[in-house]
């Protein structure tokens, strides 16, 4: 930032999206959207539902993007960020050219790469050169291009004797890996990047954020949707806050990071409305839910695989010490159906509770589940006697793709929340 | 860090940055888009690079492999001739009867084929569609031209089989790229209409293999197409009628450049050549129209 001549290279004016909602997917039937039915079945059932889905016979229409005006100069690093569904990668895909806006316009200046996920156009019956060579091309590449970085690639994601095996037969982090080094090598004036640096492990994450920062300085453009905020703080120069499909607050990034994260706190640290629907003795009821990392940050969303603490804020009511809680922790889908039931008494504990008010707190090792919403349940017992039981839930947890299985592959996409790991025996 | 080969770079990427920008405005469409071929143009390269993938996939796993371009023809051949070889009348141009169908057979071949891969193609690289720009028509054309290997190499067959019956290739033969530019024009223009249809109406997917079926019956390629247009002419119907199948005027101008008998059908070639252009240029505009909601859609 800061030079004389700064030339906008890419403005927004006006941006918008509209989507249909509701009847557009059940025209033509796929196998997998009659499986996510039939799954879907029971629940429906459940009356709640019921009145949702028939509102949503109709055709209706969001604005996934409303109303986005954005300029961004040459050589600035603009980090995006906002929660899922916000309208962060209805952005970048606007601007990448994969959509079109329902509303405004926007001139780029310059050729655009997008990277909106890694390895796209990976063929798995070719070798990885070969894979290299038309990923490059459908990165947008020019061949003589990838030609000349060819020895680079290949060096940088470590695949050196496994050059000419079809990359079916490869481990998925060496997927990963020439993915990656595919696309840290393109080095086009306008450079979009989505949350493609979740995966991978760690020391091959750092290089390719060193890739992007190595293209920022060499006077190229760069949006990078992320929600790795140390990512953003140290890359990007400038950050914008998307929520609603608008562009809530744009500047430094230490500024608009600190603005997310309170509005997250905020949000997840509200926590049990008195008036929540609940039953129970009422002798000790929840208050707040949160989330934590390992070293006691409070956060506004997880990744699969991570160590997380949840964190349950509870009040006493009454004086007297209660002896024998146990605290029950269950995990829903945003759909309300039950996924896993954990109660402290299952691991053999349980609380003395002395104190007014305090919080619970249960470490999860390598949390199982995939990327999505979840709505989290609580309840407490003292003994047999039910104390509380909010009907709808603590809190809502929020979980980001992340490396559940250590190996940089972030599981199967689908409706599948749970993630579970396996070791697969060699053939006698 | 820094050594000669960072700085090096980095002039490099100074020289990119400072190259005139091209202005690209994204903004909703209005009215009818321009076919756009310059970008389509500007994207040779990836053309290239897909229709290379879908060469080198065709035949990867597959213990024959390309023998497979050679079997299928010859196998369609002998048994068209074993089943039809006696009807005298399926054709009037004194060849024998295998060789006449196999010069049907290319042609049509590479029509089923290219127009069963390329109304699919949309569909099945929906991962690409849905992550990177870039103009979808390559995706249907690269389909139909990754046939062209197949068709080459069973042309080889059809130059062999040419040499077994002793006939020589005449001067003809010379209108060969022009038949192939007609041949891949009407392939191409089945493909993307279907393909294009095929993001929104998923009947397309039972469509096509019936279009293949039937296709094959109302076009030439078990019997010639005089035998067709003297029995319209029969009923009072002028034989060009059935050249607005562009197959018809394809698979007979394509035996007429090979086999280098009988005339060259000249009022079916134009028909089909009118219906196959106006169906190209057609189904471009309704390609470009639709290509900008195939991500929101596919």
């Amino acid at each position: 930032m800061g030079s004389a001549r700064e030339e906008v290279v890419i403005r927004a004016e006006g941006l918008g999206k509209r989507y249909q909602i509701g009847r557009s997917t059940a025209a033509y039937g796929t196998l997998r959207d009659t499986i996510a039915d039939l799954a879907a079945a029971p629940i429906r059932a459940l009356g709640r539902l019921r009145k949702a889905r028939a509102s949503s016979r109709q055709p209706r229409t969001i604005w996934a993007l409303n109303d986005i005006n954005l300029e961004v100069c040459q050589g600035e690093v603009l980090g995006v960020i906002g929660r899922n569904g916000a309208g962060k990668t209805t952005l970048l895909k606007i601007l990448s050219r994969i959509t079109e806006p329902s509303a405004g316009r926007v001139e780029l200046r310059g050729r655009v790469g997008s990277l909106l996920e890694v390895g796209t156009g990976f063929h798995p019956e070719l070798t990885g050169r070969e894979n290299i060579l038309l990923n490059g091309a459908i990165l947008g590449m020019r061949r003589s291009e990838i030609l000349r970085k060819f020895d680079e690639i290949v060096s940088f994601a470590e695949i050196g004797q496994f050059l000419d095996t079809p990359v079916k037969r490869y481990s998925s982090g060496m997927y990963v890996r020439l993915a990656f080094a595919v696309a840290a090598h393109l080095e086009p004036e306008i450079l979009l990047i989505d949350e493609v640096l979740a995966v991978g492990d760690l020391a091959f994450q750092r290089r390719c954020l060193g890739k992007v920062g190595e293209a920022a300085r060499g006077g190229r453009t760069v949006l990078f949707v992320s929600h790795n905020m140390a990512a953003v703080e140290n890359l990007c120069t400038r950050c914008v806050l998307i929520n609603g499909g608008q562009i809530v607050c744009d500047g430094s990034p230490t500024e608009v990071i600190s603005a997310y994260v309170r509005s997250q706190e905020q949000q997840l640290k509200t926590g049990i409305d008195e008036t929540a629907r609940r039953s129970g003795s009422g002798r000790l009821v929840f208050t707040s839910f949160g989330v934590e990392t390992i070293q006691g940050t409070a956060v506004p969303l997880v990744r699969s695989g991570e160590d997380v603490v949840l964190v349950f804020g509870y009040r006493k009511n009454g004086s007297a010490k209660v002896n024998n809680v146990d605290l029950g922790i269950a995990f829903y889908t945003e759909h309300g159906h039950p996924l896993t039931v954990l109660c402290s008494s299952y691991t053999g504990k349980t609380y003395s509770v002395d104190s007014t008010t305090g919080e619970f707190r249960c470490v999860i090792e390598n949390l199982p589940l995939a990327a999505g919403r979840y709505v989290v349940g609580g309840r407490l017992l003292i003994g047999t006697e039910e104390a509380d039981w909010p009907t709808d839930g603590v809190g809502l947890l929020e979980v980001e793709r992340g490396d559940f299985f250590g190996t940089g592959h972030s599981g199967f996409d689908g409706h599948a929340p749970l993630l579970l790991d396996g070791h697969f025996l060699d053939l006698p | 860090m820094t050594g000669p080969k960072d700085l090096d770079q980095f002039v490099n990427d100074r020289k990119m940055v400072a190259r005139p920008a091209t202005v690209i405005v994204v903004e909703p469409q209005r009215g009818l888009m321009k076919i756009g071929f310059e970008e389509i143009f500007d994207f040779r390269e990836l053309l290239f690079f897909l229709v290379w993938r879908d060469i080198k996939v065709r035949y990867k796993q597959t213990i024959i492999g390309v023998s497979w371009a050679i079997l299928q023809p010859l196998l369609t051949m002998v048994v068209f001739t074993a089943v039809f070889g006696r009807l005298a009348d399926l054709q009037g141009s004194g060849v024998p009867y295998a060789v006449f169908s196999l010069a049907g057979i290319l042609p049509w071949t590479f029509f089923a084929q290219g127009f069963g891969q390329s109304s699919n193609s949309l569909v099945g690289s929906s991962h690409l569609i849905t992550k990177v720009y870039f103009p979808r028509i390559l995706i249907p054309t690269a389909a139909v031209l990754a046939g062209l290997v197949d068709l080459t190499i069973s042309f080889l067959v059809l130059v062999g089989i040419l040499a077994i019956f002793n006939i020589q290739l005449t001067l003809n033969a010379l209108w060969l790229p022009v038949i192939l530019v007609f041949i891949f024009v009407t392939t191409l223009a089945a493909g993307t209409w279907l393909s294009a249809l095929n993001v929104r109406y998923r009947d397309v997917r039972y469509i096509v293999p019936f279009v293949v079926q039937i296709g094959m019956f109302v076009s030439p390629v078990i019997y010639s197409a005089q035998a067709m247009t003297a029995k319209l002419e029969a009923v009072g119907i002028p034989g060009w009628v059935y050249g607005l199948n562009p197959m018809v005027g394809v698979i007979e101008s394509f035996r007429w450049t090979v086999l280098g008998a009988g005339e060259f059908p000249g009022s079916l070639v134009a028909v089909g050549g009118v219906v196959s252009l106006l169906g190209f240029f057609l189904g471009l505009v309704y390609f470009r129209q639709m290509e900008r909601s195939f991500a929101d859609v596919v």
